[in-house]
């Protein structure tokens, strides 16, 4: 985590000037990056070669299908490389209406934080939570829908429970927990 | 262990031993430091031997349960039930009362824990037991390649023997024949080399002989093939620092005339000649005896074409992550496709039969398997139209 802590206090320069950074900034700096990653690849991937040039398509089942993977599954593999990395660094893209169930809000943290950004996006909601006898600093940040493909493909999921999902609108959330000391 | 620290000394390590191991370790099980690292290494050393030997194998089979699943917070209170952040917390060894199937020594109601109510999104699933989740062969905890619903949809209609059955073409090599052996040979032996692949590839006999490690010769151009073996029960032994597998030490009924044989690359590829068919084949035949392989002869398997590493050591795609490429070539580790049994349907089975058939025929006397999956598919497509 000292890594983790003095990468993000590179990153800014109020934070420079004290020498340490919270919790919410830190949180606010992670999900900078992973928003902006995910939108880039949505974006300038997936939407353009599939949904725009029609050369390749995205698919849950890539290597079979010789396709890309989808951007829910972007993010996964590169949490679960973090969880590799054995930081204590936690994130997850969740969702009140979750394709896969096994995505929808579990902890008491975790449906307040996706029903707060589900009505108000501009605003991430922050808790403090106790899971397995250890304290987080929890984050929920809006997951909205970036490009076309983020809507057709989740409103003609066979296994969505919502289909009338619009560009814009806010799909998700990703929930980032940072070990607390 | 210290005080038999020394090779020569294992044997006497049987004494130290909790219990007998599974068929899967039993071969290296003298060799404590292969799983446990050091003597006082604790569970996190076993962990990294666990994942030193199965680790790629795993991330390959798209492991539906990866570590990170139940390293994430969010899943804190299910570790409280199943703990699989370890993987000697479901696979414990030395304890063959309480172990099953797959080294698996957990009560067998273990989906049960996390997908009790899996009827709320699969009505399709509801009373059933949890003895069907695997033991019907639908589901498998770590690797299910052929398993999953989007492949058994598109396969659905698959005849159980394909019109078109072609195994996959292994990469041909760049011709650069010598024929003049570069160190004095018999005739016998220089004809045999002639014959093969490596004449045609321009490997001479210094490209093998004559190195400081005669050994390291086939892994220098065979580095994959090497790992294979050397991660199956053919070559783990040598991969563990121990004397070479010989039929003698195995746990199967073995030919005894080849009791006393050892395993090594030209065990099965007699030097020289390196004839792959007759390692496909009759090298296996050479040691393993049984029931499977007399069926085996008088089988249409045999009569197509088929032989014992048709199945046991396929052609596979072969990826390097690291170098970004892939090719096809034959997989020496025969536990990637041995068990479970439903790991040989993708490599295996479906370049000449269909999905269907192929689950059944490995479900074998399994109660349910692909038909109950078929019938419940079509049940659910009717209900949704």
């Amino acid at each position: 985590m000292k890594k983790l802590f003095t990468a993000v206090v590179l990153l800014g320069a109020s934070a420079q000037a004290r020498g340490q950074v919270s919790y919410k900034e830190m949180a606010d700096a992670l999900h900078a990056v992973m928003e902006s990653d995910r939108t880039v690849y949505t974006r300038i991937v997936v939407n353009r070669l599939q949904n725009e040039e029609k050369v390749i398509k995205a698919s849950e089942h890539f290597k079979d299908d010789k396709a890309l993977p989808l951007p829910a599954q972007m993010f996964r593999f590169g949490s679960e490389m973090v969880a590799e990395k054995k930081m204590g660094l936690s994130y997850s893209l969740l969702s009140i209406w979750p394709i896969n169930k096994q995505n929808a809000p579990k902890t008491a943290a975790e449906k307040e934080g996706l029903e707060a950004v589900a009505k108000d996006p501009s605003k991430p909601f922050y808790k403090e939570e106790t899971l397995g006898r250890v304290k987080y600093y929890t984050a929920v940040y809006a997951d909205r829908a970036v490009s076309p493909a983020c809507v057709t493909c989740h409103n003609e999921h066979k296994d969505t429970p919502k289909k009338d999902f619009k560009l814009g609108q806010t799909m998700g959330g990703v929930v980032i927990r940072i070990p607390m000391k | 262990m210290g005080a038999a620290s020394h090779a020569a000394l294992w044997p006497a390590r049987s004494l130290l031993l909790p219990g007998r191991t599974t068929h899967g370790h039993h071969q290296i099980e003298l060799a404590c430091e292969s799983c446990h690292g050091s003597p006082f290494g604790g569970r996190e050393a076993l962990q990294e031997s666990c994942v030193r030997c199965h680790g790629a194998e795993l991330k390959a089979a798209n492991d539906t349960h990866p570590l990170s699943k139940f390293t994430d917070p969010r899943n804190a209170d299910r570790l409280e039930k199943l703990d699989a952040t370890l993987c000697v917390n479901c696979h414990v060894e030395h304890r063959p009362r309480m172990t099953g199937a797959m080294g698996v020594s957990l009560p067998r109601d273990f989906c049960f824990h996390c997908h009790a109510d899996i009827a709320k999104d699969r009505p399709s699933h509801e009373g059933m037991a949890f003895t069907t989740c695997n033991g019907a062969g639908c589901h498998k905890f770590h690797d299910n390649r052929a398993l999953y619903e989007d492949f058994l949809a598109k396969h659905l209609s698959d005849p159980p023997l394909k019109e078109k059955r072609v195994l996959p073409s292994r990469r041909s090599v760049e011709e650069k024949p010598v024929s003049v052996p570069d160190q004095p040979s018999s005739s016998a032996i220089a004809r045999d080399w002639l014959e093969t692949t490596h004449a045609r590839a321009g490997v001479n006999c210094s490209g093998c002989h004559g190195k400081s490690d005669p050994k390291a010769s086939c892994r220098e151009c065979h580095a994959p093939e090497t790992t294979g073996f050397l991660s199956g029960k053919h070559g783990m032994r040598i991969a563990a620092g121990l004397s070479p597998m010989q039929p003698s030490m195995a746990r199967r009924a073995m030919r005894p005339e080849a009791a006393h044989r050892t395993l090594g690359c030209t065990s099965c590829h007699a030097a020289h000649r390196f004839d792959t068919a007759s390692a496909a084949a009759e090298a296996c035949v050479g040691c393993h005896r049984g029931p499977h392989i007399d069926a085996q002869e008088k089988s249409a398997h045999r009569a197509a074409g088929v032989a014992c590493a048709t199945c046991h050591l396929p052609r596979v795609e072969w990826r390097d992550e690291d170098a970004g490429t892939k090719r096809i070539l034959v997989q020496h580790n025969q536990n990637e496709t041995l068990e479970p049994a439903e790991k040989m349907i993708r490599p295996v089975c479906l370049h000449c039969h269909g999905l269907g058939f192929s689950i059944d025929a490995l479900a074998g006397r399994r109660v349910g398997s692909i038909d109950m999956v078929r019938r419940r598919i079509l049940n659910q497509e009717r209900s949704s139209q």
